[in-house]
C-alpha cells in the first residue's frame, strides 16, 4: 500500500494542517516509510484477540461536579492570542 | 562549600537537615552553574531570581521535616507550572502561562523544593534526541555535539551536568530511560497510574507517565516517593498502597528471579551492547539473583504498535491547539484558514508527521486495519509480560540498542530514530515500571544503560535490584565540564 498526494491532502484537511505541494511530497515519503514498517503487524492473526484499550484495570470513577477554581476568567482570557477583556476573539464566522 | 553541585540529592538533604548548609547557599550554587552552562541549552525558561527568593524564605523558617527541604529543582517543560510559562518545547505554546500547577510538581513543592526553571524537551515529547524542540537542540554533557536523548533531553543534560540535583521527566515510549542511558544517569518510568497526569501536557494519554531522573538509585527512590500519589483529578490515577521507596530501599535481592528475554537480542545489535547485557547478568548473579531465560514473543511488534497507538492518541490530544484560547495564532482569511495556518506554522515537522499518521489510522476505512489491529497486538504484548511474570520477579535488558549518537545523525530518517526506543516501548504498552541505570561505557567512552522492568506497582522491587546492581557496577560518569568557559 502506498500513500499518494491525494491522500496526504485529505489527511491534512482532516488534521487542519495546511500543506503545500512540496511539504505534501515530503510527508508522503515519510509516511510511506513509516507505514512500511508498521505493516509488520499484518503477520499476526488477531481475529480472536480482544483489543487492549487501557492498561489501568479500573473502572472510571464518578466525582461530584463542583467548581473548584473560581474567578480565574481574567487569567484564562489573558492567554488568548487576540486581546479582549471578556471573550475569545476569532475571525468572523457569520456573514 | 564549592562542591555543592557535585553532591547527590540525598547528601544535600542530609546537609540541609544538619544545618551544614542553607537552601540559599545551595540554590546559589546551582543557579551559578546553570548560568555558566548556557551552551548545553538545557533550559527553556529560567526562574533563578524567584528560586533565590524562595530559598531565602525557606531559610527564614526552615521546615526540616520535609523530604526535599529547600532543594532547588528544575523540571521538564511539559509540566504546567502556575504563572510560569510552559511551552512543551513548541512554538504553539511559546507564550502559554498556565493558571494551575500539575499535581506532580505540586507534590514536589509541598515537600519544600523550589523551582529553578523549565527544561528543554522534544516538541510535545515527540522525539528521541531533543532535536525537535522549537527552542533548539540540547548538548549532552558527556561530549560536544552528542544528543542527550529524548524526549526528556534537557532534564537528562541538566542532571548529568549537575545544573539541578534531580529532575522529573515524562516517558511515553522511553523518554526518561533512553536519555538517562545516554547521559549516564538513572531514570525511572513508573507504573501507568502511579503518578498523576494532571497538568502534564498530553501526548499519548494511555502511555504517558511522569518519573524521576537522578544521579543515583537512592535519589530516584526518594523523588518517586514524593511524586507518586493518588489523584482524583486524573481519572486513570490508581489508588494502591505506595511504599516509602527510599526508606524501604535494600540491596538484598537474594533469590530474586530475573528474566532474560531472548527476543531482545535483536538483529544488528552492537557487540558492546551484548557484552554490557552479559555483564549485567553477571552482576545480578553476584547479587544473589537467580537468572532465568524467558520469552516475550511479540517484542518485535511493539514499535509498529506504538507508532499507531501513540500518534492516534496524539492527533486527538493535539486537536486542542487551534490558536483560539491560548498559544500561537497565525492570521487567516477565515476561521478554518486560521486553524490550518496556525497548526502548520505552530507545530514542527515531527509533530505534524505524527498528527498526520494518527489522523490517518483513525480515519474512516482505516480504523480497523490499523488502530484496532494495534490495540489487539498491544494486548498480545501485555499477555507476554503477564506470562513471563508467572516465572520471574523482574526482567533485565539493555536500555537502548546503542550509545548516544551525534546531533543531526538520525534527524532525517524517522524510522531509524524510532528504533532507539525498541527496548523501552514494550514497557509503556504494557503499563509496567522500568528503570534505566548506567552500567558501562562503549568504545568511545559514552555511557550505556541497563533496564530493569518490573511487575505493575512493583517499583520497590526494581529499585532494590537497581540499587544492588548499582553498588556492584560502581559506574563513574565522565563529565569534563567542557562547556564551562
Amino acid at each position: 500500500m502506498s500513500i499518494d498526494l491525494k491522500t496526504i491532502k485529505h489527511i491534512s484537511k482532516l488534521s487542519r494542517i495546511s500543506v503545500d505541494d512540496q511539504k505534501a511530497e515530503k510527508l508522503a515519503n515519510d509516511l510511506n516509510s513509516i507505514f512500511k514498517f508498521i505493516e509488520k503487524l499484518n503477520e499476526l492473526k488477531t481475529d480472536k484477540v480482544l483489543p487492549l484499550t487501557s492498561v489501568a484495570e479500573t473502572s472510571l470513577k464518578l466525582r461530584s461536579d463542583e467548581v473548584k477554581s473560581n474567578n480565574i476568567r481574567e487569567q484564562i482570557v489573558k492567554n488568548s492570542p487576540q486581546d479582549n477583556e471578556d471573550y475569545f476573539v476569532v475571525p468572523k464566522v457569520i456573514e | 562549600m564549592s562542591d555543592i553541585t557535585k553532591q547527590s540529592l540525598s547528601e544535600l538533604v542530609k546537609n540541609i537537615k544538619n544545618k551544614k548548609v542553607s537552601s540559599e547557599e545551595i540554590t546559589k550554587e546551582f543557579v551559578n552553574r546553570s548560568e555558566k552552562s548556557k551552551e548545553l541549552n538545557a533550559y527553556i525558561t529560567e526562574d533563578y531570581s524567584s528560586a533565590l527568593d524562595k530559598a531565602k524564605k525557606f531559610d527564614q523558617k526552615p521546615n526540616l521535616d520535609l523530604k526535599l527541604p529547600g532543594i532547588p529543582i528544575a523540571v521538564k517543560d511539559l509540566f504546567c507550572t502556575k504563572n510560569i510559562r510552559t511551552t512543551a518545547g513548541s512554538k504553539i505554546l511559546n507564550n502559554f502561562v498556565p493558571t494551575y500547577e500539575s499535581t506532580v510538581t505540586q507534590n514536589i513543592w509541598n515537600e519544600g523544593a523550589v523551582l529553578l526553571g523549565k527544561l528543554n524537551c522534544d516538541e510535545f515529547a515527540m522525539g528521541s534526541s531533543n532535536e525537535t524542540s522549537f527552542f533548539g537542540n540540547v548538548q549532552n554533557p558527556i561530549d560536544k555535539n552528542l544528543v542527550p536523548g529524548g524526549s526528556s533531553g534537557g532534564s537528562a543534560s541538566a542532571v548529568a551536568g549537575q545544573l539541578t540535583p534531580i529532575t522529573i521527566g515524562t516517558d511515553t515510549g522511553g523518554s526518561i530511560r533512553q536519555p538517562a542511558s545516554f547521559t549516564g544517569t538513572v531514570g525511572l518510568k513508573p507504573t501507568y497510574g502511579s503518578c498523576s497526569r494532571y497538568g502534564i501536557v498530553a501526548f499519548a494519554s494511555s502511555l504517558d507517565q511522569a518519573g524521576p531522573m537522578a544521579q543515583n538509585v537512592k535519589d530516584c527512590a526518594l523523588l518517586q516517593e514524593v511524586i507518586s500519589t493518588y489523584d482524583s483529578k486524573d481519572s486513570t490515577s490508581i489508588n494502591f498502597k505506595r511504599n516509602e521507596y527510599s526508606k524501604e530501599l535494600t540491596n538484598n535481592i537474594k533469590g530474586k528471579k530475573i528474566g532474560i528475554p531472548k527476543e531482545y537480542r535483536v538483529d544488528g545489535m552492537p557487540k558492546e551492547i551484548e557484552d554490557l547485557w552479559q555483564k549485567g547478568i553477571n552482576y545480578a548473579k553476584d547479587c544473589g539473583a537467580e537468572i532465568i531465560d524467558i520469552s516475550l514473543p511479540h517484542t518485535s511488534y511493539a514499535l509498529p504498535t506504538y507508532y499507531i497507538v501513540a500518534p492516534a492518541e496524539a492527533s486527538s490530544n493535539l486537536a486542542r491547539y487551534d490558536g483560539v484560547k491560548y498559544g500561537f495564532r497565525a492570521k487567516g482569511e477565515n476561521l478554518i484558514d486560521m486553524y490550518e495556518k496556525t497548526r502548520s506554522e505552530g507545530f514542527g515537522a515531527e509533530v505534524q508527521r505524527r498528527i498526520m499518521i494518527g489522523t490517518y489510522v483513525l480515519s474512516s476505512g482505516y480504523y480497523d486495519a490499523y488502530y484496532l489491529k494495534a490495540q489487539k497486538v498491544r494486548k498480545l504484548i501485555k499477555n507476554d509480560f503477564d506470562e513471563a511474570y508467572k516465572k520471574v520477579d523482574a526482567i533485565l535488558t539493555p536500555s537502548t540498542p546503542s550509545a548516544a549518537f551525534k546531533i543531526g545523525e538520525k534527524k532525517d530518517d524517522p524510522v531509524s530514530m524510532y528504533l532507539n526506543d525498541i527496548f523501552t516501548v514494550p514497557v509503556n504498552l504494557a503499563g509496567l515500571p522500568g528503570i534505566s541505570i548506567p552500567a558501562g561505557h562503549d568504545s568511545k567512552g559514552y555511557p550505556l544503560g541497563l533496564q530493569i522492568i518490573g511487575k505493575a506497582f512493583d517499583e520497590q522491587n526494581i529499585l532494590n535490584i537497581a540499587y544492588a546492581m548499582e553498588e556492584k557496577i560502581d559506574f563513574k560518569n565522565k563529565i569534563t565540564d567542557w562547556w564551562i568557559k
